[in-house]
């Protein structure tokens, strides 16, 4: 797939431009200008170091944003194998932005959700740009009963700009599906592993995200707000959306030294999009390790330990007594 | 409506509004009718024209709503911290600052337990006064410890919920109170524990897609608004027209959120005879 630049990528596009015209004068007039073409090179990788290793939370937040990204069914269907989609709340509908079912890992059978977008605006129509309905949180939790019944861990993949905000989804009590799913998660009998693979949209990625183990790629984010949304109310103005994401501190690194996240996986210089081969078999092998680790703790302790590692998120000072 | 007697057309007419010193009077946005501060607050912050329901400090709820002088309050000197340094327009200390001095509330939930008929519960009321009774890491600890002290003292808890959301200040760790109260309430529900949460205008957001939701009883005071999302982003996202009364207490009772809508002057008798229904029978 052509990869589409974003803004901050100009430069690197207009010199990669340069030197294809180089190449292309060289070879007409058949002129040796290899040492050119190679000092252009070197420039080449060198803004592209620039660029890629100095990346501010808003340039992140649209690298999580990119449409080439690997999505929640590329990782279904590439680092798992053996993918069965099932279908359906029991309740109202299907909720096609956010597909559910089984896979294999390393050996382990699991039970499968995500987020799920679209590449163009068909397929968007289709998914919903990722923003589930009720139907979708309330199948995530068939899914996740399923799992417990049948002692398959939960792998869920967060890659959502928030839950929908429609009349459909208030009307069949959006915020009451994902409250149940976050208490229902928090004492879930089974390990579960949550992987924030691009966007981590406020409640709508929290739905599906309470987990004894939460990774988060290094060019995904997580934040409460969206960072327009943040720059709306607290700016008064959506283009502030760069400082609302700074002041967010919503990236994977952020997150990390705040102790929210367990572990950032590393993207290919430019994101995950610049080589999904490699972002997909760096969560297969990630989903494996930690599956491992986890089904070796007994599910009491597993379950003190998940109830404790929410418990103590917060910081506030107390007066001494 | 209807439960009170009304007033004669034209109490409290607004002619002399003039002559009214600043904060002393309060014009119902309902009905139009002005009314002395000191007669709305005897009157629970209810229009004594037309039952409508002002928002009321948490203090004067808790204070209406418990029997006389049996509320002790807990976790009160519970303060938030900047932990993210957030660099907005303002700081988060300074409207912190502001908040506290406009309320006289160090946050903005008042917690502890007291008695209801008789009944001893683990209470919690948020107040909307300060920063829109968000949910920062105070909010989400106080209710939490309130939960868990139900559950430790096996003592129902009743809390009055209102909220515009997350507290963006404080980020990532605001969204995880999400999970923090609502894993304590899976406890206290393990338990056999009764949980009701009181909806109070406005409820929304995050809080709501947490342990607002998830009360064993959802009770409303009458017209709150009560949602997920916020309607000017349902237009500006759907661009679909808003049917009447979305996203209103009564609008959720007819679609099946909210098992009773109470007035305020009722939910003490209401909750305490539910209680009768949803405690243990041993306790
Ligand atoms: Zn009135």
């Amino acid at each position: 797939m052509k990869v589409q630049p974003l803004e901050f990528e100009k430069p690197i596009v207009e010199l990669e431009e340069k030197l294809e015209d180089l190449k292309k004068h060289s070879r007409i007039h058949d002129i040796d200008f290899d040492a050119e073409v190679r000092r252009m090179e070197a420039k080449i990788e060198q803004t592209r170091r620039d660029i890629y290793m100095n990346l501010t939370a808003w340039q992140r937040v649209q690298i999580a944003r990119h449409v080439a990204r690997p999505f929640a069914l590329d990782y279904f269907m590439r680092s798992f194998t053996d993918f069965m989609e099932i279908h359906g709340d029991r309740l109202f509908g299907d909720d096609k932005a956010m597909p559910a079912g089984f896979a294999m890992a390393g050996g382990h059978r699991c039970a499968v959700i995500g987020h799920q977008k679209g590449r163009d605006t068909k397929e968007n129509l289709m998914r919903n740009f990722g923003s589930a309905h009720p139907e979708g949180y309330r199948k995530a939790l068939r899914l996740m009963r399923l799992a417990e019944k049948f002692k398959l861990p939960v792998v869920a993949l967060i890659d959502t700009p928030g839950a929908y905000p429609g009349v459909g989804a208030e009307e069949r009590h959006i915020s009451e599906a994902i409250a149940v799913n976050i208490r229902e998660m928090m004492v879930l009998r089974t390990p579960v592993v949550a992987v924030v693979i691009g966007e981590g949209g406020s409640g709508g990625a929290l739905g599906i995200g309470v987990a004894d183990r939460v990774l988060m790629f290094e060019n995904s984010y997580y934040s409460v707000i969206s960072p327009e949304g943040c720059a709306a109310i607290l700016w008064k103005h959506r283009n502030q959306a760069a400082a609302a994401a700074e002041a967010l501190k919503l990236t994977a690194h952020d997150l990390e030294k705040l102790k929210l996240v367990d572990e950032v996986l590393p993207e290919p210089l430019g994101g995950a999009h610049q080589d999904p081969q490699r972002a997909m078999a760096d969560l297969q092998k990630a989903v494996v390790k930690h599956l491992k680790e986890l089904s070796a703790v007994p599910i009491d302790k597993l379950l003190a330990d998940r109830y404790q590692k929410y418990r103590r998120v917060g910081e506030y000072i107390e007066a001494a007594k | 409506m209807g439960i009170f007697q009304k007033r004669p057309f034209g109490h409290g007419s607004s002619k002399k509004k003039k002559d009214m010193p600043e904060g002393l009077w309060q014009k119902c946005p309902e009905c139009g009718d002005v009314t002395h501060n000191l007669e709305l607050t005897q009157n629970q912050r209810v229009c004594p024209n037309c039952d409508y329901h002002f928002t009321q400090a948490a203090r004067e709820r808790i204070e209406d709503f418990v029997d006389p002088g049996t509320f002790e309050e807990l976790d009160a000197d519970m303060l938030s911290v900047d932990t993210l340094k957030f660099k907005g327009l303002v700081t988060y200390t300074d409207t912190l600052k502001k908040h506290q001095k406009k309320t006289g509330l160090k946050e903005a939930v008042i917690c502890g337990t007291g008695l209801l008929s008789g009944r001893k519960i683990s209470l919690a009321a948020m107040d909307f006064h300060f920063l829109a009774a968000s949910m920062g890491s105070v909010v989400g600890e106080k209710i939490t410890r309130t939960i868990e002290r139900g559950t430790a003292e096996r003592t129902p808890v009743i809390l009055f919920a209102a909220s515009g959301g997350a507290r963006m200040y404080e980020g990532m760790l605001s969204l995880m109170q999400m999970a923090k109260t609502s894993g304590a309430l899976a406890l206290h529900a393990q338990a056999g524990l009764p949980y009701i949460v009181v909806l109070t205008n406005s409820t929304m957001a995050g809080v709501m897609a947490s342990f607002a939701s998830l009360g064993d009883l959802i009770v409303s005071e009458p017209k709150c608004t009560i949602g997920f999302a916020g309607a000017r982003v349902i237009r500006e996202t759907t661009h679909q027209e808003l049917p009447a009364g979305f996203q209103t207490a009564e609008f959720l009772e007819e679609h099946g959120l909210v098992d009773m809508i109470v007035h305020r002057k009722k939910m003490r008798a209401t909750l305490a005879e539910a209680l009768n229904y949803l405690s243990p029978k041993s306790a």
